[in-house]
């Protein structure tokens, strides 16, 4: 790891107003991703401020038909929120097969969002139930915030406070994990609401987190896993790697989908 | 250089640190508390899991830095007097460790898991969350055992803590 400069802020415009002055500054979360990434120099910010002492920023509430999440709320938290488990129970299941008890105490879901790992579960999430990402500056809707591989809408200096998610009738996330990192092969979310059906897969596209929207026609007839019978996307576009073929992840979302469906129905 | 002031298994302590300063590194090289160990530092392994504020964290995955105020507890923490925690106890008995690498590491997420689990345990549920924890020579047969067993005992001395 380079040699950085640490800052500890307490307020969310101090953490804004030390962002905008570094030079290359970074946030610091949890940890889980950024600082792997600077012990291997992958990254090598020269400031790094923690959002660890900064108020308000921790919380999950419902508000009407929205459930609410702030930017630094640990993943535990959101796995083990009964807040969660009535209003979005895909959304608990889902932190509970993302990396490991250590990991889930630390990570928070704002870093999740902000780093947008090709195979990260947070993002299908959001894409699915179309949810709000709330910055210290603007809203962004998920459909603009994920642009590719570790790539999102926010600007240099833009902070995510919170993330608001619209509460869905029916959703559901299945995944492949990886045996040895956890992390997605191939991770499909489904939502339904009201008449909208949105389907969200991770791990398997070679852009990041993408809708399949030939599985959202599919769905619009009947919301039930046989109507995706038979249905696997084009190999173009997915992600080939030591891990998996491209093949063989088109396959995994097709499967991965029918029982996202069939998990959603069960409630 | 900064300053940080935390509590380790009870004690404050002040220290001037390299903001790079892991937190493993804190303990080991500057507290010489080395029962916590490094087996991967690429936050895959579990051998580096200390509890700070109650819960487990990858302590190669954490500064030093951010743990400002916090109360961190290592495997040379638990012990009492000279008596073994239920769980270190268990893993003795059971046979849960064989070259014991990664064994602070399995004990302090086992106490974990109780925290958050409760203290009876099925062998499913230890598996599962025991998914952070990488052994190379037991099997985990042994641990898992060890783990359901130390549970049971710690509901013992839960309920005479309670009398
Ligand atoms: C062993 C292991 C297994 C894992 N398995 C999975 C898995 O199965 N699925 C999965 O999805 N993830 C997995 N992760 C990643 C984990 O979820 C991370 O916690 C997450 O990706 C990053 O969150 P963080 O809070 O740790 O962010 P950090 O690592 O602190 O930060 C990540 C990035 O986000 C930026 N950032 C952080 N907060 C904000 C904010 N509020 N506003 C703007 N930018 C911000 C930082 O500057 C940095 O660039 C795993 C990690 C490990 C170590
Ligand atoms: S040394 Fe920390 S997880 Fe392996
Ligand atoms: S006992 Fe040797 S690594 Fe677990």
């Amino acid at each position: 790891m380079y040699a950085f400069e640490f800052h500890r802020p307490t307020s969310l415009r101090q953490a804004a107003s030390l962002l905008g002055k570094a030079e290359d500054g970074r946030l610091l979360a949890g940890g889980q991703s950024l600082l792997p990434m600077m012990k291997l120099r992958l990254a090598s910010p020269g400031t790094v401020i923690d959002l660890g002492a900064v108020p308000g920023m921790t919380g999950i509430e419902r508000k009407g038909r929205s459930l609410v999440i702030g930017a630094m709320t640990r993943h535990a938290e959101v796995e083990t929120s009964p807040v969660v488990k009535e209003a979005i129970p895909a959304l608990a299941h889902l932190v509970s097969v993302l990396g490991d008890p250590a990991v889930r105490n630390r990570g928070t879901i704002g870093g999740s969002l902000a780093n947008n790992d090709p195979s990260a579960d947070y993002p299908a999430a959001c894409l699915a139930l179309g949810a709000t990402i709330v910055t210290n500056q603007r809203r962004i809707a998920a459909d603009d915030f994920f642009q590719g591989v570790f790539t999102t809408a926010l600007e240099e200096g833009e902070i995510i406070v919170k993330v608001v998610f619209p509460i869905p009738s029916r959703a559901g996330y299945e995944k492949f994990r990886h045996p040895a990192s956890r992390f997605a092969l191939a991770g499909v979310f489904v939502a339904r609401r009201g008449g909208e059906i949105r389907v969200a897969v991770t791990g398997a596209g070679d852009s990041g987190v993408f809708r399949w929207h030939e599985a959202e026609e599919a769905l619009k007839g009947r919301f039930a896993p046989k109507s995706l019978d038979g249905l696997t996307p084009s190999t173009e576009g997915m992600n080939s790697d030591i891990h998996a073929d491209a093949a063989y992840r088109a396959h995994l979302v097709g499967v991965m989908a029918r029982r996202a469906v069939e998990r959603a129905l069960r409630r | 250089m900064t300053t940080v002031t935390l509590t380790v298994n009870g004690q404050s302590v002040t220290q001037a640190i390299d903001p790079r300063t892991l937190l493993v590194q804190l303990l080991r090289e500057n507290l010489r508390l080395t029962g916590t160990h490094v087996g991967c530092d690429t936050s895959q392994c579990g051998a580096c899991v200390v509890h700070v504020n109650g819960v487990s964290v990858k302590s190669c995955t954490m500064l030093a830095a951010q743990c400002e105020g916090a109360s961190v507890t290592t495997i040379e923490g638990i012990a009492q007097g000279g008596q073994l925690h239920p769980m270190q106890e268990a893993f003795r008995e059971h046979h849960g460790l064989q070259c014991g690498y990664c064994t602070p590491g399995m004990i302090m997420s086992a106490i974990d898991i109780v925290n958050r689990k409760g203290t009876a345990l099925d062998e499913e549920t230890v598996r599962h969350e025991l998914e952070g924890n990488i052994c190379r020579c037991t099997g985990y047969h042994n641990i898992v055992k060890a783990v359901i067993a130390g549970a049971e005992a710690m509901a013992g001395g839960m309920r005479q803590a309670a009398e």
